[in-house]
């Protein structure tokens, strides 16, 4: 079997059939909203920090999309509570791969990347390092 | 393959003229080839067309400065000739050669509606209008402050008739209708529209670049006054789209680019312009391209265009009806029996771009996004949708591989 199935693991699958952390948060430090034209895929981020205003306590995330965008999502929110928001920060593209454990076809990697792309554009217009946007989309 | 039982087309020959079909993909299986309607593939007699310009003719179309220039002029303004007389018009000067659909729509946007268009001034399109006009008519209608109306679709994915005679008024400077939807299938009633259309003294630009190509069109019965199609979607190359014009429209028109060859005479105060259609080509134009699109002509009416027709609409009911057998799929637009050959779908549970993920791993080539229609996939109310569209090479077995992949699919969300 060649790479594209192998992207829909059972691991995906069962992330895209029940997201965790699928939701709003009461009350969030910061939220952000994405897009990704080439699938229409969507997600929106609430984060909330912790008292020292940069550790992240909690997130939740709302979205519509390819499973491979969902589940990326779903995977990001288990992951990000307990780190601060300069190793957000220092996420690429790799431990997105990583962290889904398979093969994204090189015409998938936009729907890979928008849960990471969209939590770090929003923590940078948060900490003031980014200019206000409303939606971050893949194409930038 | 064997050709299909109730075709009269021996697709098992057509085949045989396009070498890519026999291609590989994903590991080891068969290309199935179903994103036609994105752009077709090209057979044998079309690429040798192109190296034969290059190897025997190639020079730039000053005539009569050698032997070489004067072989490729005449090829050249022969092809113009033959794509005319391809939908109907009457001559080369009805037919300026383009890049593409897309930029025959902006030649009129630029050349007529920005000179011409007003505050008061109103532009009909379609709900199911492909981006390359609506796009272009929305930018025209925000620089000159003309507004621009969208007729609206039926649940069954037709225009709305009524409100079609309802919107065409006194203030409609031109209606823009695609011939056939690229996303609906829906084959719209153009000359119908034109009638409407003219009976408010505005013009109609038709867009036939899903028309042009799989079916018979003849620009003087519709009475369009604009028709448009592309060259990569009717076994031509990439790089060559054509506008027909009436006569008298185009010569009313500005130019739409400037520079050499679309000019008569020339001083260092002010230029006049060429003939048509020379007058919309300027620069060194689409030669080669239009050599071998003048070839792709030949290729399609030696097999009939009647018969394409009619082979794609079995194909396409074929694979409407077998999509639809589970209940697990939407397909939009009108029935199977009554639509161009283009089939768009979801499945449930499965987003379009995970179904072209699986499908690719079976071979399957389908397009998966808006197709360039991202109003029409809001008023469907989805993001995006699969599609599976047919040319005169496709079987029914390949319909049947689309099928089983899509059961691939099935299994793997299940
Ligand atoms: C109906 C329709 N109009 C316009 C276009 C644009 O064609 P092109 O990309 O060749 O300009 C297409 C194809 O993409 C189409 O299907």
């Amino acid at each position: 079997m060649s790479m594209g199935s192998d992207m829909y693991r059972q691991q995906i699958l069962d992330h895209y059939r029940n997201p965790r952390n699928q939701g709003e948060l009461p009350e969030p430090t910061f939220s952000h909203e994405g897009y990704n034209p080439s699938c229409g895929d969507e997600l929106e981020f609430d984060v909330e920090l912790r008292d020292d205003g940069e550790t992240i306590e909690r997130v939740a995330f709302r979205g519509e999309g390819c499973a491979i965008s969902q589940a990326s999502a779903s995977m990001l929110s288990e992951k990000l509570p307990g780190m601060t928001l300069d190793e957000v920060d220092e996420l690429d593209r790799d431990d997105v791969l990583d962290m889904l454990g398979v093969e994204v076809t090189p015409m998938r990697i936009k729907c890979a990347v928008l849960s990471e792309k969209v939590v770090q554009d929003g923590a940078e217009i948060y900490a003031g390092e980014a200019d206000e946007v409303d939606q971050t989309t893949t194409e930038d | 393959m064997e050709a299909t039982e109730q075709a009269p087309l021996d697709v098992e020959a057509i085949r045989a003229d396009f070498p890519i079909l026999e291609r590989e993909v994903a590991d080891g299986r068969d290309l199935v080839y179903l994103d036609n309607a994105a752009t077709s593939q090209t057979p044998d007699q079309v690429v040798d067309a192109i190296a034969d310009y290059y190897r025997r003719y190639n020079s730039n179309v000053h005539r009569g400065l050698h032997e070489l220039s004067q072989e490729a002029s005449v090829a050249y303004e022969d092809a113009h000739d033959k794509l005319a007389e391809f939908v109907g018009g009457e001559d080369r000067e009805e037919m300026v050669f383009t890049k593409n659909t897309t930029e025959a729509e902006n030649l009129v946007a630029f050349a007529w509606g920005l000179n011409e268009l007003g505050p008061g001034d109103e532009v009909v399109l379609t709900q199911m209008e492909h981006h390359a006009s609506l796009v272009t008519w929305q930018q025209v209608a925000e620089k000159t402050g003309a507004e621009v109306k969208y007729i609206p679709i039926t649940d069954e994915g037709y225009l709305d008739m009524d409100a079609a005679a309802e919107m065409i008024t006194e203030d409609t400077q031109l209606v823009n209708v695609v011939h056939v939807s690229n996303t609906l299938g829906t084959v719209n009633p153009v000359g119908d529209l034109a009638d409407i259309a003219h009976d408010h003294d505005a013009f109609i630009f038709v867009d036939g670049a899903q028309a042009a190509p799989t079916r018979p069109v003849d620009v003087q019965e519709i009475d369009a006054d604009f028709y448009a199609f592309s060259g990569h979607k009717m076994l031509g190359p990439t790089g060559i789209g054509c506008l027909y014009g009436k006569r008298h429209l185009l010569e009313a028109m500005e130019p739409y680019l400037y520079g050499g060859m679309m000019i008569k005479k020339v001083t260092y105060e002010d230029s006049t312009w060429n003939d048509l259609p020379w007058k919309f080509e300027a620069g060194t134009p689409v030669i080669a391209q239009g050599v071998a699109l003048a070839e792709a002509v030949d290729y399609i009416e030696d097999v009939g265009m009647e018969a394409i027709q009619a082979h794609e609409e079995e194909l396409t009911e074929y694979a409407y009806d077998r999509l639809t057998e589970t209940g697990d799929v939407d397909v939009y637009g009108p029935p199977g029996d009554d639509r161009g050959a283009v089939v768009s779908f979801n499945v449930d549970g499965i987003h379009a771009h995970d179904l072209s993920s699986i499908l690719n791993d079976y071979g399957v080539a389908i397009r998966a996004g808006d197709h360039c229609t991202q109003p029409l996939h809001d008023t469907l109310g989805v993001a995006a949708s699969a599609r599976a569209s047919f040319y005169l090479y496709n079987t029914r077995e390949e319909v049947d591989a689309l099928v089983d992949a899509v059961d691939e699919a099935r299994d793997i969300f299940a």
